[in-house]
């Protein structure tokens, strides 16, 4: 019997509305899954674009989650990383004509190295100082890029156009192609990261995060796992940003500013640390967000530019009250909700 | 020859608003434990307000004087209203609190005043008083100012009762509390005093860039690493560093990396002494007990 077997967890037993809960957990990522695969034939192009760009942010948000979320290490520098993965898969396509996707893995890799080598001193640098020492390379990063000695490279401050893939597939145009494509990545990147954290590597990170110096006595190298982690995370911003070059068709400097970093914290913390859906809600939170704000802003001011600046000031007033109501984000909320919900069977 | 004396005494210009900043940094670390990463855009917004009064007709050194007290009370305000209920709170929180205010404030200020840039009198004289082709009069005068400002903060830490009482509410809060001195208001002041020292160091400098709400970003990064190499625990040792920082910066941007790559040179020095030397010139090595 299932309830007998011990590695069982006791929370599958209880009931969400006379449903046990392994079921609509299976319910809830096959609804999702049917929408993702049918949404994209239902609207228009541009908001198909939109919900692209929804996946990029979510997977550059994973990253950060990651490392964060399961690893307990701060990041204020994930543009860098999103900027690099965009670079690389920009400058392969531009400058050498490789096929676009040829350069998704290449350019996180070459951001899993970055990430490997910025997180060798991470070490060394507890907490507050590797949030210090990121958010120094994400203020010097649009810097770099601009450098008039990489310019042969980079583009210097014109950056580099990156021509939109056209669709192989007849019954499929560019965009919801792009959207397959990015779909597919992203899906696999999820399942590598939810088999990541599940596993003995993931139990490790954990153990890092809630008390590095028992970890360390139970025989977990935390240097290697913490180095490993930023990799990781490096990894998957990487290919967000090479994925996101290919959507926004451009790259330039001033697109990877430190704001660009403080989108992913906001995603992160709004949708939910450790937790690996909390991540698609929080790429849809930074994409819609400043829409809906816009609008909503536009019917208070009409259309002064300047106006547009409140949407950050909104933006700023709703972490400060994620931080003090909902601490736990939009994953915590959930759990929260369920757990009032869910009844034990019989009861 | 004396291009070098050139660069270093601009330089030390520049370095007076960075050991400003860092200083005003190390002295919110040393009350909370934690990196102020709004302490630039605190200072750029109450630049905005000195240059608002300034914009309605008030004489430069009024502004100057209404722009330190709103600054105080900000500051205040913002340590009671928004960082004592989560005094408590994990070390994210902290960090997500500081860039949503920074997010607040440039925002904000580009909303109220928009993002063009805009021209920042500088409050001193066309000429020095003596004849140089060294050192400008603003710098000369921004020198002057801060070494003003540093003193008289010096003397109110080491000579006054409230400074030490400020100075015992960070070293040690409990034994401070047990002795009746209230923690709580030592924190407040401690965050107004630092947002004064921001303030000075936005109205120093703003003359220089140009006002506009995105200006204290680089700077704010140099005022770090000068904090960094000075020493985290050590207020006289960050002051340093900034001069050190402001130094560097014009040495190295002019024999060496060139001007296009100082934001990439600040990165570089803040790795560097948190790898090798992470107390810093002057701190104090933190040993944790297992």
């Amino acid at each position: 019997m299932a309830s007998h077997d011990p590695r069982a967890n006791p929370a599958d037993s209880y009931l969400l509305f006379g449903i046990a809960m392994p079921k609509v957990r299976m319910i809830t990522l096959v609804v999702g899954i049917a929408l993702a695969i049918t949404l994209p034939f239902m609207v228009s192009n541009f908001a198909v674009f939109q919900m692209t760009q929804v996946l990029v942010y979510a997977i550059a948000v994973l990253g950060l989650n990651l490392l964060t979320g399961y690893n307990g290490q701060f990041s204020l520098g994930h543009s860098a990383f999103y900027a690099l993965g965009a670079y690389t898969t920009a400058i392969m396509i531009d400058r050498y004509e490789i096929e676009y996707y040829w350069t998704i893995l290449p350019a996180g890799i070459v951001c899993f190295i970055g990430g490997f080598l910025f997180g060798l001193p991470a070490l060394r640098l507890e907490g507050l100082y590797l949030a210090l020492a990121t958010f120094a390379l994400a203020v010097a990063t649009p810097q770099l890029l601009r450098y008039e000695h990489f310019e042969e490279f980079t583009g210097g401050v014109q950056g580099i156009d990156v021509f939109k893939p056209d669709s192989p597939i007849s019954g499929l145009n560019a965009d919801q192609y792009l959207y397959f494509f990015v779909l597919v990545v992203g899906a696999l990147l999820i399942l590598g990261a939810w088999n990541l954290v599940r596993g003995r590597t993931g139990r490790a990170m954990i153990a890092i995060r809630d008390n590095p110096i028992a970890a360390s006595t139970m025989g977990i190298n935390t240097s290697l796992y913490k180095s490993i982690t930023f990799g990781v995370s490096g990894f998957y911003t990487g290919i967000a940003g090479a994925l996101g070059a290919i959507v926004a068709e451009f790259v330039a400097p001033d697109s990877f500013t430190f704001f660009l970093s403080v989108w992913f914290l906001v995603g992160m913390v709004v949708g939910g640390l450790a937790s690996i859906p909390a991540a698609i809600a929080g790429g849809i939170f930074i994409l819609y967000m400043p829409n809906v704000s816009e609008e909503v802003i536009s019917l208070f001011f009409g259309n002064d530019p300047s106006a547009k600046a409140l949407i950050w000031v909104a933006f700023g007033l709703f972490l400060i009250f994620t931080v003090y109501v909902v601490p736990n984000g939009l994953a915590g909320l959930i759990r929260q909700g369920i757990a009032k919900l869910a009844r034990r069977p019989g009861a | 020859m004396d291009l070098f004396l050139q660069q270093t005494l601009d330089g030390l210009a520049t370095g007076a608003i960075y050991a400003s900043l860092a200083l005003a940094v190390v002295m919110i670390y040393q009350a909370i434990d934690h990196f102020n990463f709004a302490q630039g855009e605190m200072a750029m917004f109450s630049t905005f307000i000195a240059w608002q009064l300034i914009a309605w007709g008030m004489p430069y050194w009024a502004a100057f004087l209404i722009c330190l007290a709103f600054s105080f009370i900000g500051g205040m305000l913002i340590e009671r209203v928004i960082f004592a209920p989560i005094h408590d709170a994990p070390v994210l929180s902290h960090i997500v609190i500081f860039i949503a205010l920074t997010l607040i404030f440039n925002a904000l200020a580009g909303f109220v005043w928009d993002f063009t840039i805009k021209e920042f009198p500088s409050p001193f004289p066309d000429k020095l008083p003596f004849e140089s082709t060294l050192i400008g009069p603003h710098e000369f005068g921004v020198v002057g100012i801060t070494l003003v400002m540093l003193g008289l903060i010096y003397v109110f830490f080491r000579f006054t009762p409230v400074g030490l009482a400020m100075r015992a509410a960070a070293a040690n809060p409990v034994s401070a509390a047990l002795v009746g001195i209230s923690v709580k208001r030592m924190l407040g002041l401690g965050w107004g005093l630092a947002a004064v020292v921001g303030a000075v160091a936005g109205m120093m400098i703003a003359p220089k860039v140009y006002l506009e709400p995105n200006m204290m970003l680089g700077i704010l990064l140099y005022g770090f690493a000068g904090a960094v190499v000075g020493g985290l625990t050590s207020p006289g040792g960050a002051v340093v560093g900034g001069f050190l920082m402001g130094v560097l910066e014009n040495l190295a941007g002019t024999y060496i990396i060139g001007s296009e790559l100082k934001l990439t040179f600040a990165l570089v020095v803040i790795v560097a002494v948190l790898l090798f030397k992470p107390a810093g010139l002057f701190g104090r090595v933190v040993v944790m007990r297992v």
